[in-house]
This record gives structure tokens, C-alpha cells and sequence, in this order.
């Protein structure tokens, strides 16, 4: 199509592309910049130290925990967020009754704040809280779900999950609707039973939406912060200290910015590795590329 | 045999959504129990004995969830605004003019998609208090500095460039040769074919601003400009021993946000707005 001025793509770009510049791009090569430097003697006159801080956040035992943790939680939550919601979103589209009801009130979390999800199920994990009260039903001791350290991660992933059911669930749902239905048929043909039926029919056709879901949830969890802040602060003995804790805790606590900011860009480089394959590899189309 | 096949889906999907109440159902069975009743009561009750709303106002005279709400309005209202005109604005040219630095554009907005806020939002922060876009300068400003930061969004940008490219390009051509200049179809012939998309945008940015909750945490001084996620974050401070008003408050605080859900349910849950917004 004829453009009447050269200059008319640029007038349209240009306040989107002022925001991302300012917003975006420039605290984007602060990050970098800043994890160079060193804050700590002289807030307002830092000094260049080379790679220094990433030396010091290497040798930092927190950080390293910190950056096992997140893995860990990573580990916890992704398996049951990609497994789970295409069993629940393969239940539903059996074109049952009540189907709406179902997404309605599965997708209800999703919605909902972190924090008000985080404050229930404090509430929830009390010693003297419902879940225990369940456990003693079958005859399970009482779990210190927010003290133990050794589950306390277990217990934040919990409420990730919780969080992210109904999410995932739309995705493969509208995933769903593209499998041929044809495909259904034969294997009825065939004799194959509702768990079969899906296992070689549904599983091996939503393969790209599956490894989608795979590295979208792997992302989010590499920046799971709120749970953690609302409900365990870190803690127990930094049991749930994650990257984006650490980094919060050395900015705006105790004012670290040269060691935050190498923090940042170790977590931009995990980060980009996981949104670099999903984006080259499972959202061509989206992006147009 | 189909027959049990139904009945088992209908547990399952019943036991699934009980477990998706059930935390919220316990703060509000917790939030309507009065001062008489052990919210520690062994075992538990669901349905309080003598249930009352007397939490809920005690709650809201301490503490100003309504104006946290009020604010968490402006703010997520404001930032969905700004992301409808911008995004637009950059889908347009994206979609349908070729120009000079076209693939430099789309990269560059990809790679917003794939850097976390989370490692920008240390020097963001000093950017916006350099621009002195804070509340202790002024109401506007606090306002501003929560907004700003989230005016345009990649997933914004590409998802109504996806629905620019489905409208056939002779519409535009007759326009153009009917007189209209690229503006004047923009608005008055584009705009109104991708409603649709834009609701879609408007509606889970407004979801994803509501909840947002780092950086206003980070960047909120006044209790006055407190969203809400910040400001019931704040209840647990506090009402540390009291879980009946932290939780009644939590409740209040999920109403608004319940009643847009339910009434806009079809964008929701018509399962083919996958994938827009993901904080």
C-alpha cells in the first residue's frame, strides 16, 4: 500500500518505543552497568571493579543457595503445572455439563491476587491450621508447613500451583479444540480406552503446547518472588530464599546495588535462555517470525 | 460404562474445584467468626455457629481498603488505557507499512519479552525517583510513578498486530483513495475491527495491574496511595494476632476484582485469548 509520508510509521511507533526506551531499555544497560561497579564504600561515587561482584556473588554461600533454591522450586512447581492442568483441561473438554461452571471456578485463582492467595493459605498452613487438621484425619502428624526447612519450599510451590491450574488449563483447552476429531474416532475404532485414547491420540498432538506450557511455567518460576515474601519471608535458614529475593533483599535492605545488580544479570541470563527457546520455538507464529 | 465414566469426570472435576474454594471459603468462614468463637477450634467448623460481619466492619473503620481499592482503580484503569492507545498505535505499521528499521522494531520489542522486570526493576527504580515520579512529591506523581512503567507491553503490541493483519488490506486501499490519510484509517476504520482483540488486551491488562504487587511495594511511601495487594499485604503487620480481620479484609479485597471476573467471564474462559498477558 502507498504511505503518504515516509515519516508515518515512525510517528506511530514512537510513543510505544519512548516508553520501552525509557522504561525498558535504558534501566536494562543500568542493570549491566551498575553489576561493574562498586557501591559499597561511596553510595554517589561508585567505582569500577570489573567482574568483582560476580566474583564476590559466586563466593557468596547465600546467592548460591539462593540460586539452588529457585532450581529446586523450579523442579517442585513445573512437572505438576504441565502435567496436571492438560488432565484437568482433557476432563473438561468432554463435552460434559457444567463445563463453564468448572472453568469458572478453576480459573477463579488466576484472578485473585498473590497476596490474598499467599494470606489463605498461611492461614491454611497454620500448625494448628485446616490442612493438619486433614493430615490427622488420616492419621499423618502435624507438618510445620511454614517452619520445617525442609518443606517449607514445598509448601510456597503449593501455592504457585494453586495459582497456576486454571491458567494452564486455558491454554491446553483451546489447544484441544485443534485436534482433529477424526483422529478420536479411529482409535474408537480401534478399541482404545479413554486413558489410551488420550495417551496416543491428545499427548503426542499437543507435543509443541506441552513443551510451551513447559517453558512459560519454567520462566515464571525462575521469578517467583511474592509468595515467598508474603508467606516466609526467605526463611526458614534461607530454605526458600530465591534469586529474586536475593536480589531484593540486596537492593532495597541493605543497599548492595553492585552485588544486586549481578545477581540481576545472572537471573536475565537464565531467564533469556528459557524465552529465547519458547519464543524461537513454540511462538513463531504470535511474533510473526 | 459411560455411565461411571461421567460419574468419575464429575468427582474429579468437583474435587478439583472444591480444592480451588477452599482457601478462600476458610478465610471467609474465618472472617465471619466473631470474638466468642476459637477460630483454632478442634475440629474445625466451616459454617460459623454465629456467624457475623462484625470483622468486616471493624476491618474496614481501621483500615482504608476502600481507597486502596480506589486507587488500585485509577492505577489499573490508567495503565489500561495507555496500553490500548500504545499498543495500537505500534501493532499498526508492525502489521501493515513497510519501512526502514521494520525487523530492528520487532526485535527490539521481542527482547522486552524476554527480559525479566525483576533484574531492571533496581535502576528503574532510581529512574523513576530521578524523575521525581514518587509520592512524596505528589498524589499525581505516586500515581504517575506506578503507571509509567507498565504503559506498553510486547504481549499488547503483538497480539493486536495479529488482529490488524486478519483484516483485509483492500479496506484500506479504498480509504486511502476515498482521501482518508493513515491516521484518520487508523482510527476510523481499524480501531473498530480489532474491538474485539482490545477488549481482550484491556481486560487482562487490568487483571495483571490490579494483582500487581513489587513494584508497588517498592515504590509506595503513603499509605494514602497503597494499592490494594500492598495495602492488605500491609494487614498482616497490622493485625499480626488476629486472623479474623486480616482474613475479612482479604475478602473484601477480592470482591471487586470477583464481580469483573464473573461479569466479563466469556473473554476469559473462551479459551482463545491464550497466553495474552503473563506478568
Amino acid at each position: 500500500m502507498k504511505q503518504n509520508n515516509f515519516l508515518t510509521p515512525y510517528i506511530f511507533l514512537f510513543p510505544a518505543f519512548l516508553c520501552l526506551a525509557l522504561f525498558f531499555f535504558l534501566p536494562f544497560f543500568q542493570t549491566v552497568l551498575m553489576s561493574f561497579f562498586d557501591y559499597s564504600k561511596d553510595f554517589y561515587t561508585p567505582v569500577f571493579t570489573g567482574f568483582s561482584n560476580y566474583i564476590q556473588v559466586f563466593q557468596n554461600k547465600v546467592f548460591i543457595q539462593s540460586v539452588f533454591n529457585t532450581f529446586w522450586f523450579l523442579i517442585l512447581c513445573v512437572p505438576f503445572l504441565v502435567i496436571f492442568p492438560l488432565f484437568v483441561a482433557i476432563l473438561i473438554d468432554q463435552k460434559i455439563k457444567f463445563s463453564n461452571l468448572y472453568k469458572l471456578i478453576i480459573y477463579i485463582p488466576v484472578v485473585v491476587s498473590i497476596v490474598v492467595v499467599a494470606i489463605a493459605f498461611k492461614w491454611l498452613y497454620q500448625p494448628e491450621g485446616l490442612l493438619n487438621y486433614f493430615l490427622g484425619l488420616v492419621h499423618i502428624k502435624p507438618v510445620n508447613w511454614l517452619t520445617n526447612p525442609n518443606i517449607a519450599m514445598l509448601s510456597v510451590a503449593l501455592v504457585t500451583i494453586f495459582k497456576g491450574i486454571g491458567y494452564y488449563m486455558m491454554i491446553y483447552l483451546s489447544a484441544l479444540m485443534s485436534v482433529p476429531k477424526e483422529l478420536y474416532e479411529a482409535a474408537d475404532i480401534d478399541g482404545a480406552g479413554f486413558f489410551k485414547k488420550h495417551l496416543t491420540v491428545t499427548i503426542p498432538h499437543l507435543m509443541p503446547v506441552i513443551a510451551l506450557v513447559t517453558t512459560i511455567s519454567s520462566i515464571s518460576a525462575l521469578k517467583v518472588f511474592v509468595e515467598i515474601y508474603v508467606m516466609t519471608k526467605g526463611g526458614p535458614l534461607n530454605s526458600t530464599k530465591t534469586i529474586v529475593y536475593y536480589i531484593y533483599e540486596n537492593a532495597f535492605e541493605s543497599l548492595e546495588l553492585g552485588m544486586a545488580s549481578a545477581a540481576c544479570v545472572i537471573l536475565l541470563i537464565l531467564v533469556t535462555i528459557f524465552s529465547t527457546i519458547n519464543i524461537l520455538c513454540f511462538e513463531r507464529d504470535k511474533y510473526g517470525l | 460404562m459411560k455411565n461411571i465414566k461421567g460419574v468419575f469426570i464429575h468427582l474429579t472435576l468437583i474435587l478439583i474445584s472444591l480444592f480451588c474454594l477452599l482457601p478462600f471459603l476458610w478465610l471467609t468462614s474465618t472472617a465471619m467468626k466473631g470474638a466468642s468463637e476459637n477460630i483454632f477450634q478442634y475440629p474445625p467448623v466451616l459454617i460459623p455457629k454465629f456467624p457475623t460481619f462484625n470483622n468486616f466492619y471493624e476491618v474496614l473503620k481501621a483500615v482504608p481498603i476502600i481507597k486502596y481499592a480506589i486507587n488500585s482503580f485509577i492505577v489499573a484503569s490508567f495503565t489500561v488505557i495507555l496500553n490500548l492507545i500504545f499498543s495500537s498505535l505500534a501493532a499498526y505499521p508492525l502489521a501493515r507499512m513497510n519501512f526502514k528499521g521494520k525487523n530492528a522494531a520487532f526485535f527490539l520489542i521481542l527482547l522486552t519479552l524476554m527480559i525479566p522486570f525483576q533484574a531492571i526493576m533496581l535502576p528503574l527504580y532510581i529512574i523513576i525517583l530521578k524523575m521525581n515520579l514518587i509520592d512524596s512529591i505528589s498524589d499525581f506523581s505516586g500515581y504517575l510513578g506506578m503507571i509509567l512503567p507498565f504503559c506498553v507491553n510486547a504481549f499488547g503490541i503483538f497480539l493486536l498486530r495479529q488482529a490488524f493483519l486478519t483484516i483485509p488490506k483492500e479496506l484500506e486501499e479504498s480509504a486511502f483513495i476515498d482521501g482518508c490519510n493513515s491516521f484518520q484509517i487508523f482510527t476510523k476504520i481499524l480501531l473498530p475491527l480489532i474491538k474485539p482483540s482490545l477488549s481482550v488486551l484491556a481486560i487482562f491488562t487490568f487483571v495483571g495491574s490490579w494483582g500487581e504487587f513489587l513494584w508497588p511495594s517498592i515504590i509506595l511511601t503513603k499509605q494514602s496511595l497503597f494499592t490494594l495487594p500492598v495495602g492488605i499485604n500491609e494487614l498482616q503487620g497490622a493485625f499480626s494476632a488476629n486472623y479474623r480481620l486480616i482474613a475479612a479484609g482479604s475478602i473484601v479485597s477480592i470482591i471487586p476484582i470477583l464481580i469483573f471476573f464473573i461479569s466479563l467471564q466469556k473473554y476469559f474462559i473462551k479459551g482463545e485469548n491464550e497466553g495474552a498477558i503473563k506478568g
